[in-house]
């Protein structure tokens, strides 16, 4: 992509044109051409996440519109465009109408930083994993301005849960991106990947890669973590004012989201385009980055569907006395051994020119300090899903249990 | 590309986001029937008509969680420096990002010991 700007740049600048205008347009094509690709996935994925659901639901799903109902997103945008679009006269206006703008942007501006093979990419950020944690929270944003604007006590109570839930989740997402980061000595997406090259970051920290996961699915808002839009509870949660196409922004932002979040990981954990004969062509490298992406976004989807839902108290209390506490302890632990091996020259300092041979040590003795404390925490997990089963067999302990969290 | 260029990217990148978006519901305009009346576009919540302000108090937990989300925001920044110099960094500074993460978690165990954590 920076050959193409720069190349394009030199070309329309020889051919006479003004040199702010020759920028501006290679730059304007570059937007283009890295925007096409999540607005291009966004139709294929909404036919994907119907099929699984429908598959794991032991239904057919989508099967009349076209082939294996391929062309079903494709009618229903049509359906979508030809709806009636009501703005409640009580909402606020300008807010409401902009919410799902601001939350389909936020999703589709993540993919500026997103480097698809060593040398395509929009743009290679020196902050970019900043940039991403940044971007992604507008779309909270987005949902608490709709919540807020429609007027409506239910869609109201979602944006509320947002607030609780998705801007909670954030702390140990962050935390968790502290490792990659720290490991590659870098921000820029690019270097994380080509830190890479010698060991997978799953390998040397696989405890951050589970922290990531589960609040990335708590980022995207789907179950176990739907609160915000629960249909037992709120009707239809924060956009349940939209209709037409507005409602259909948010879920395109929705599924886009799922599906960035899983590229996202395959750059921070699984080497991004890193595999066999990735330097063949940029498009083997381009099929490793989907491929990796593509199996992480099916296995949320596998989740999605499983999962029930959970009651906000415990979505709370998982998050800031198990997630956060365990983020910040796996900082610790990880950033600790590692600078001793630095130390005693067993690790090397550059992950960037490091080899497998290298790295062997370091990566022995991080997965066995990540495998004790994932031993752990399994073990105390256990003993509290077994007294949680005891009580719940008990009903003179639950009924002194409920008597005592009202005090 | 230069810093300049990367930053003006990424500024292109943020005006033309909303623009995609922004299509199909300026096409939906053009196409979508228009006939409002006074009980399509009042509010729908579950059918039932609304009763009371919308916009009223709610439990206060939301903001405590809102406010201990917000320290923790502000100090996590400060950690991304940290991190990126941590490869080349002496010991000094690599204990003095640990006394910062020992307060950071010293303020979430006094928001715990508080019961502020709890869903009340």
């Amino acid at each position: 992509m920076e050959e193409l700007c720069t190349g394009l740049c030199s070309v329309l600048a020889e051919s006479g044109a003004d040199a702010g205008l020759a920028l501006f347009l290679s730059l304007l094509v570059g937007v283009l051409l890295v925007s096409g690709v999540p607005l291009i996935t966004v139709i294929l994925l909404i036919w994907i996440e119907r099929k699984v659901a429908a598959r794991i639901q032991d239904r057919i799903g989508p099967n009349r519109v076209g082939p294996v109902g391929l062309l079903q997103t494709i009618a229903d945008m049509i359906k979508l465009l030809s709806k009636e679009d009501i703005t409640p006269t009580a909402a606020d206006r300008v807010l409401y109408n902009a919410a799902p703008l601001v939350s389909f942007a936020s999703v589709v501006l993540i993919w500026a930083v997103i480097p698809f093979t060593p040398f395509h990419y929009g743009v290679d950020l020196e902050i970019g994993a900043l940039y991403f944690v940044a971007i992604a929270s507008f779309g909270t944003l987005a949902i608490m301005a709709a919540g807020w604007a429609s007027n409506n006590k239910y869609a109201l109570l979602g944006a509320f849960r947002v607030v609780a839930l998705l801007v909670s989740y954030e702390v140990p997402l962050v935390f968790a991106l502290l490792l990659p980061v720290m490991l590659a000595g870098s921000m820029s997406l690019l270097d994380i990947v080509n830190a890479q090259t010698g060991m997978w970051f799953i390998v040397l920290s696989p405890l951050a890669f589970v922290i990531f996961y589960i609040s990335s699915q708590a980022e995207t808002g789907r179950a176990p973590f739907d609160l915000i839009e629960a249909e037992s509870e709120l009707v239809a949660g924060f956009n349940i004012e939209y209709s037409g196409m507005k409602f259909g922004m948010f879920f395109a932002a929705e599924f886009l989201h799922v599906f960035t979040n899983g590229i996202i990981m395959a750059i921070l954990f699984f080497g991004g385009w890193l595999g066999p004969l990735y330097y063949e062509s940029p498009l083997i490298a381009f099929a490793w980055l989907g491929a990796k992406g593509g199996l992480i976004y099916l296995t949320t989807l596998w989740l999605r569907n499983t999962v029930p839902r959970l009651r906000i108290d415990q979505i709370m209390a998982f998050n800031w006395k198990f997630l956060v506490p365990l983020s910040i302890a796996n900082l610790i632990a990880v950033s600790f051994a590692l600078k001793l091996l630095q130390e005693l020259g067993w690790a090397p300092r550059d992950l960037l020119s490091a080899s497998f041979g290298e790295l062997l040590p370091t990566t022995v003795i991080l997965l066995i300090i990540n495998g004790a404390m994932i031993l752990y925490l399994l073990g105390v997990l256990r003993e509290r899903g077994r007294e949680a089963r005891r009580e719940s067999h008990d009903p003179r302990a639950a009924i002194a249990n409920v008597g005592a969290a009202a005090d | 590309m230069n810093v300049l260029n990367e930053w003006a990217f990424v500024g292109l990148f943020a005006v033309l986001a909303p623009v995609f978006p922004a299509l199909p519901i300026v096409i939906a305009w053009l196409f979508r029937p228009r006939k409002p009346n006074v009980l399509k576009s009042s509010t729908y919540e579950c059918g039932v008509e609304t009763i009371g302000d919308t916009w009223v108090q709610f439990r206060v937990q939301y903001y405590i969680y809102g406010l201990i989300f917000l320290v923790f925001d502000v100090e996590m920044v400060f950690l991304f420096p940290w991190a990126v110099a941590y490869n080349e960094m002496s010991l000094f500074g690599f204990v003095a990002g640990f006394l910062f993460i020992f307060l950071l978690t010293d303020a979430l165990f006094y928001a715990w010991k508080k019961n502020a954590l709890d869903w009340k």
